[in-house]
């Protein structure tokens, strides 16, 4: 009898806080969006439209896994739409001039270009110890300064993309796009690892208290470090399946990105200050975000409102923590209270 | 990132108080407290030297590259370009001071514009209009404000979700609609400068708050208060000072400025568009970081923010008369911003990498 109500309460438990969980929330605000549109617009639920869904958040997926480890150190990287961009048309131009180039060996390209601005971003702010925020924007505007002088004016046209690198961003497997498939697997493989494995752990230890970390014998900088260059190698990555989503590539790809992502990020529960929040949480920020943009067009309400609502959102999310947070604030003083009173 | 959301006034008088000040890049101060304070002293010394450098530098290139550099017509457009971001870069000055940052400024200026243009095309008086875009403006500095200061959010979150809803609403407003037709006697803020100067409408008033905002934060109670709240909030609290109340007015002052802004931009340009300024809030930003703001707050001079503008616009400018394309010019502006927080921590940096060896040697021998 009494094992019985024990473990009904623990499954209570467990089922209070799956719910509680930020994935589960914004999980169930994604489908109510989705559900909403559907019952207005039917072809919203279409296979077609929900793939052009899935493509349409990937890119933006795969900038906030990076942007979140980054952010979970307490520094931030503003220089991943920039990245995104060189990297789009360093690719572009190497099919421009060797057709028959490797398709795996281009996407290996394009991610070495963000692995070297990320190590770039890395040293400069670990060891000479400067703020990240800074440092970022100031390698926004360099390698966004870089990728108009190499590309000129110019634009790379889909024409002289092979087009087996295009079905990447739209081929389909059992229904599911590639390039989303690819995102996720990055998100599980990430997101794993920032459960389980002792270095991805450090990152929360560094975030929440980085002097805390220090004494604990955490390599901060070296960490730190390195989530920038995975930052800088993931933005690489995506501007290269970019390239494959769009076809066409100029000086202006993954303009003000930067800001879209860290809205997403927050959205997906990473707090800005560092120490908490999850991968999937984040990647599920981008889709939410996408999918909002997305309901806005079949819903037939004009994509000005689109913006504002993504705003609000950001803002609404960001105050619904701080309550959460101030809430259990409370709930454990009054515990704390009551043992000492015991 | 600039502080921490734990350490908010209001929260402080629960059970925790935040040990140490965070600073994310330099996790722990390894130097004695007599050395920092006197490297701190010393270092805020240099960056206006360095300043000082940076313009006379400034000049000198400009005149080298084109002998057009230094005439009135050409400082003129200097304003056109400049005018703006200095104007939205005085009240973000005070805000990055408090330890704060408010990334809405060019989405402000934004709506203003679209607002202004929505008013004029249902044909509202000017003058009317006008007043009712600057009260759009304290409305939403204002929101920004209650936002970070009553709900104690995070303020680089609450303004980037600020800096897309107010473009948003802008978008809403206008559409992609172009409003034109102002009345000459206002468009002319964008062909003729100030009677008997060469000083545009915005770079004039920019000139005389700065003046202003510079006497305010030197030498007024108010002025050393935002110092302290930036320096350490907790401290200033129990100091006496309202912490809550100086935030909020400032971000008042901010969303009333950039909306002033926003009016005169729209009458340089003589039309008004939504995405009117998209992207400009990294640009004031830039100039308040290279003018020695530090991005911690607590530090600064609005001396160093004018030099800022002379040097990130004269460079511009400069670039400009040579026919280097605006994006390419945005390598010189993001290196300069990476050198303005790199070399007042070199020193520093070469003292670690100098003790490192100090304390490694004697192991070797």
């Amino acid at each position: 009898m009494t094992t019985r109500s024990i473990s009904a309460a623990g499954s209570l438990r467990i089922a209070k806080a799956f719910l509680r969980a930020r994935e589960v929330s914004i999980l169930i605000v994604i489908l109510v969006v989705f559900g909403a549109t559907t019952i207005y617009n039917h072809s919203f639920a279409d296979p077609l439209s929900v793939q052009q869904l899935l493509v349409g958040a990937s890119v933006m997926m795969m900038l906030a896994v990076g942007e979140t480890l980054v952010i979970i150190t307490r520094n931030v990287d503003l220089s991943i739409g920039s990245v995104l961009g060189l990297s789009a048309y360093v690719v572009g131009d190497l099919f421009a001039h060797n057709p028959n180039l490797n398709i795996l060996l281009a996407i290996l390209a394009g991610t070495g270009v963000g692995l070297f601005c990320g190590i770039v971003n890395g040293a400069i702010v670990t060891v000479v110890r400067v703020p990240s925020l800074v440092v970022t924007l100031g390698t926004l505007y360099v390698i966004r300064g870089i990728d108009a002088i190499v590309v000129n004016g110019l634009q790379i046209n889909p024409s002289s993309i092979p087009s087996s690198f295009i079905n990447l961003g739209y081929e389909t497997i059992i229904g599911i796009p590639w390039i989303f498939i690819i995102a996720t697997v990055l998100v599980l493989i990430v997101g794993y690892a920032m459960r389980t494995f002792r270095p991805a752990r450090d990152l929360y230890a560094i975030g929440s208290d980085p002097a805390a970390a220090l004494l604990a014998g955490i390599p901060a900088r070296r960490r730190v470090f390195f989530t920038f260059v995975l930052s800088g190698a993931i933005a690489g990555f995506a501007g290269a399946l970019w390239l494959a989503e769009f076809a066409t590539v100029s000086s202006v790809a993954g303009l003000g990105y930067e800001l879209l992502v860290v809205a997403a990020v927050v959205v997906g529960g990473v707090a800005i200050f560092g120490g908490s929040g999850t991968v999937l949480g984040a990647a599920l920020g981008a889709i939410l975000l996408n999918t909002i943009n997305q309901a806005l067009v079949a819903a037939r309400i004009s994509a000005f409102w689109d913006e504002a609502l993504a705003g609000a959102l950001l803002i609404t999310a960001i105050a619904f923590d701080r309550y959460v947070f101030l809430r259990r604030e409370r709930a454990l003083r009054v515990r704390l209270a009551a043992r000492v009173n015991q | 990132m600039s502080t921490s959301e734990l350490g908010e006034a209001g929260t402080v008088a629960g059970a925790s108080v935040p040990g140490l000040p965070d600073s994310p890049a330099q996790p722990l101060p390894t130097d004695t407290g007599g050395d920092t304070a006197r490297w701190r002293w010393q270092s805020l010394g240099r960056w206006e030297v360095a300043l000082i450098g940076f313009v006379l530098a400034t000049v000198l290139y400009g005149m080298s590259e084109s002998h057009y550099f230094l005439t009135g017509a050409n400082f003129f457009d200097f304003g056109l370009n400049i005018g703006p971001i200095a104007l939205m870069a005085l009240p973000l000055t005070l805000i990055v001071i408090t330890g704060e940052i408010d990334l809405s400024v060019a989405s402000t200026l934004g709506l203003a514009c679209s607002l202004l243009g929505y008013l004029f095309a249902h044909g509202w008086p000017l003058p009317l209009a006008i007043v009712a875009v600057l009260v759009m403006g304290v409305l939403t500095g204002t929101l920004n404000g209650v936002l970070v200061t009553r709900l104690g959010l995070p303020s680089l979150a609450v303004t980037i979700g600020t800096l897309t809803l107010y473009r948003g609403i802008a978008e809403i407003i206008l559409q992609t609609n172009t409003i034109t037709g102002f009345p000459n006697s206002y468009d002319t803020v964008g062909t003729s400068p100030i009677p008997h100067t060469q000083f545009t409408w915005t770079l004039g008033i920019f000139v005389v708050l700065a003046v202003v905002f510079a006497v305010v934060l030197h030498t007024t109670p108010l002025g050393r208060s935002i110092f302290a709240i930036g320096l350490n909030k907790e401290t200033a609290f129990f100091s006496g000072i309202r912490v809550k109340r100086i935030k909020l007015l400032l971000y008042t002052l901010s969303g009333l400025m950039c909306a002033g802004a926003g009016i005169l931009w729209t009458f340089q340009y003589a039309s008004a568009r939504y995405d009117a300024g998209t992207g400009l809030e990294l640009d004031v930003v830039t100039v308040v970081l290279f003018g020695g703001i530090s991005i911690f707050g607590g530090k600064g001079t609005i001396a160093g923010v004018v030099m800022a503008v002379c040097v990130i616009g004269g460079i511009q400018s400069a670039l400009t008369l040579i026919n280097v394309s605006a994006q390419a010019q945005e390598v010189v502006t993001g290196v300069l911003l990476i050198i303005s927080v790199v070399l007042p921590n070199s020193g520093a940096t070469l003292n670690q990498l100098r003790a490192r060896w100090v304390r490694t040697t004697p192991s070797r021998s």
